[in-house]
């Protein structure tokens, strides 16, 4: 029989390799899916795994959807590392490209091509907003954080269907439900000639250094991490939750409004209800899988960026739905818990107790595991 | 008057949907285990019972490939947070997660599907009294057993043993394993009743209430039966009077659609996710009151020796 033993210390090695032992089942899982479907299974995983990083042009792909990714996720892990739960980045997100899509359409003919960085600046202050009412609900009427910031992703959503089939409906459109196409003024730069990366993914990066500096090199990153694993011992040490909530969510909403506005003014260039396109949801995943931890973050969201492009292109070319990737998102993330508990848990093989002979005089040894354990060897050799 | 009549019909059609899951998520909850996942379970649920009801034809069948679907997933959730000690919220968002892209995938060559009208279940005698005939009696038979399972519930909980052996698992789940209850099988069982339950939920939207299959179409119905146990200070009449006034709330709203006021569908949308908040500030901004109420171990693990 197998049985959990808790380690004296997390191991460092398995919260390392618990997200690619999770990555490989997944991997695993998918060819048996790609089998039962009846598609070839190399195929099925090339392009997942190869035709994503194959050439340049589709690099600067993965790196466009890699960003917002990126962006959501460090706000995301800062929230989770303080505890608190924020799973409504998908709706700071729609708001972020809202606000972002408001300041936008306020460009004239003559309006320089400074004008993007006030565009942005407005999708971080939509996203921090949108945040900030659950960190006031939960900081003054002690709501739920979880279900509230979730509740406002559907609210999200029905305010941007608002403005695109009505106020800001393009008169052009052709009664579409869109607004009109951005200025090219307002247009986030990108980075080379003939590729849709942007200044966004450089400001992603910039993001990573920031989040890491902040989180471990700073007092306040230091305090945050200390509310969220030892809420009494904050406490005890006086360090405020009231400030670690507001600035918990008000920078992961910063983050993902600012994602919101890189989008609406970068690859997207109009508003339409299809702003939604899941980031803020795949974005926990990748805090998740990257351990919470900038450096990791920065892989996960690569990774999770093959996922989008892959299951585009197991549409297009092998005319699966493109909802596997939500399929392979969601398996991730189940594989990968289940393997994060080898971090703080060994198994251990344990006799089945009926047949265990009773042992032979009872020492000091076996008291404690972890002693037991390093005396075994030893025994067997004598 | 007649329209008032249907008004009350169509709440308590979709009342049911959410006191189904809710109370399931109460037996969860009761056990010490919040299962996020309530959302991804009832859509999976929902394609399964969908899928079922056009092969069979058979309601009853798809609301027990519902039921199976949701107990499968939940008791995946429930060996990783109960045997593995992952994080609940986590594990229960991995699940919402999968099963949103799960459903979608599986449930892509249903779209074109549609299920016939149901004919309405008359209960003789007092189907045809006026206004109360229209309004209570011509219901599907889901409504009733929702009404049913409430009073079961509450006596499973408050009136017989192994409710209370339940309550005291999640109060306090060392005290219950010192007394030799087996505290993860007895979790375990709540979590797969719970995910069962969502799961019928989950049949009941696409086979009774919309006869059709959409992506995502749950919309949120899972998150709002979490609210609900919270709403109802984790007390099953309590979660049935929430889940008609919320199934109320939704039902205006497409009345008030239905009937071109002057504000736009897409304000009125979002009204039953705002009234959600609302009715979570209001509960929650006496803090004292919520800690008395809540079962006292929900969300922690436990890890016997």
């Amino acid at each position: 029989m197998l049985k959990l033993e808790a380690r004296a210390e997390p191991s460092r090695a398995m919260s390392v390799a618990s997200p690619l032992i999770a990555l490989a089942i997944t991997v695993v899982i998918g060819t048996v899916l790609f089998v039962l479907l009846g598609k070839d299974p190399l195929r099925g995983l090339a392009v997942f795994f190869i035709e994503p990083v194959k050439s340049v042009y589709a690099l600067t792909e993965l790196a466009v959807k890699a960003t917002p990714l990126l962006l959501i996720a460090l706000g995301l892990a800062l929230c989770f590392r303080s505890n608190v739960w924020n799973i409504g980045a998908e709706g700071q997100f729609i708001v972020g490209a809202i606000a972002a899509s408001g300041v936008a359409m306020q460009a004239t003919a003559t309006t320089g091509g400074w004008f993007f960085v006030p565009v942005i600046v407005a999708g971080m202050i939509g996203g921090m907003a949108w945040a900030a009412i659950v960190a006031l609900l939960r900081d003054r009427f002690n709501a739920n954080e979880i279900l509230v910031s979730l509740m406002l992703v559907y609210v999200a959503e029905q305010l941007l269907n608002y403005l695109v089939y009505g106020p800001w409906k393009d008169p052009q459109g052709y009664n579409f439900p869109q607004t009109i196409t951005f200025l090219k003024a307002t247009q986030v730069p990108k980075l080379f000639a003939g590729y849709r990366v942007n200044v966004g993914a450089v400001i992603a990066l910039f993001s990573v250094a920031a989040f890491w500096l902040l989180l471990f090199r700073t007092y306040a990153g230091f305090q945050l991490q200390v509310g969220g694993l030892a809420p009494a011992a904050a406490r005890y040490a006086g360090f405020s939750s009231r400030k670690a909530l507001w600035s918990a969510l008000l920078l992961s909403g910063g983050m993902a409004g600012l994602a919101g506005g890189l989008e609406a003014a970068g690859p997207l260039g109009q508003l339409t209800p299809h702003v939604p396109a899941g980031y803020g949801f795949a974005a926990i995943i990748v805090a998740f899988v990257g351990r919470l931890h900038p450096i990791g973050i920065v892989f996960s969201a690569i990774l999770m960026s093959m996922f989008y492009i892959g299951g585009e292109l197991a549409q297009s070319r092998l005319g699966l739905p493109k909802s596997l990737t939500g399929v392979f998102q969601g398996l991730l993330l189940f594989t990968l818990l289940a393997c994060d508990t080898l971090i703080a848990y060994r198994i251990r093989r344990q006799a089945p107790r009926s047949t265990t002979a009773p042992p032979p005089a009872l020492d000091d040894a076996t008291a404690s595991p972890v002693v037991a354990s390093a005396a075994l060897p030893a025994r067997e050799g004598t | 008057m007649e329209q008032l009549a249907l008004l009350v019909a169509a709440t308590l059609n979709s009342g049911t949907v959410l006191a189904f899951a809710a109370l399931g998520l109460l037996i969860n909850e009761r056990a010490g285990i919040v299962n996020l996942g309530a959302e991804g379970m009832m859509l999976v649920a929902a394609i399964a019972g969908f899928a079922t009801a056009v092969h069979t034809g058979n309601d009853w069948i798809a609301f027990g490939a519902g039921a199976l679907a949701g107990a499968a997933l939940a008791a995946a959730f429930g060996a990783l947070v109960i045997w593995l000690n992952t994080n609940q919220y986590a594990t229960g968002l991995a699940l919402s997660l999968f099963g949103a892209g799960f459903s979608a995938f599986v449930g892509i060559r249903y779209t074109q599907e549609k299920l016939g009208e149901h004919r309405a279940f008359e209960i003789p005698g007092v189907a045809d009294l006026p206004f109360v005939g229209p309004a209570l009696f011509r219901q599907h038979p889901m409504v009733y057993l929702a009404i049913a399972l409430t009073i079961a519930i509450a006596w499973f909980l408050y009136r017989s043993r192994p409710g209370l052996v339940l309550r005291a698992i999640g109060e306090s789940p060392e005290s219950a394993h010192a007394l030799g209850y087996p505290v993860r099988r007895i979790r375990l069982a709540a979590v797969v009743v719970g995910g069962a339950m969502c799961g019928v939920a989950g049949a009941y939207i696409s086979v009774v209430y919309t006869h059709l299959w959409v992506e995502g179409m749950t919309a949120g119905k899972g998150w709002i039966a979490l609210a609900l146990t919270t709403f109802a200070t984790w007390r099953p009449a309590r979660i049935l009077l929430g889940a008609y006034l919320f199934g109320g709330v939704t039902m205006l709203q497409l009345q008030l659609q239905g009937e071109g006021v002057q504000l736009s569908s897409q304000f009125l949308t979002m009204l039953p996710y705002l009234a959600t908040i609302l009715v979570l500030v209001l509960i929650s901004r006496n803090a004292t009151f919520i800690r008395v109420n809540m079962p006292a171990s929900i969300g922690k693990p436990f890890f016997p020796g």
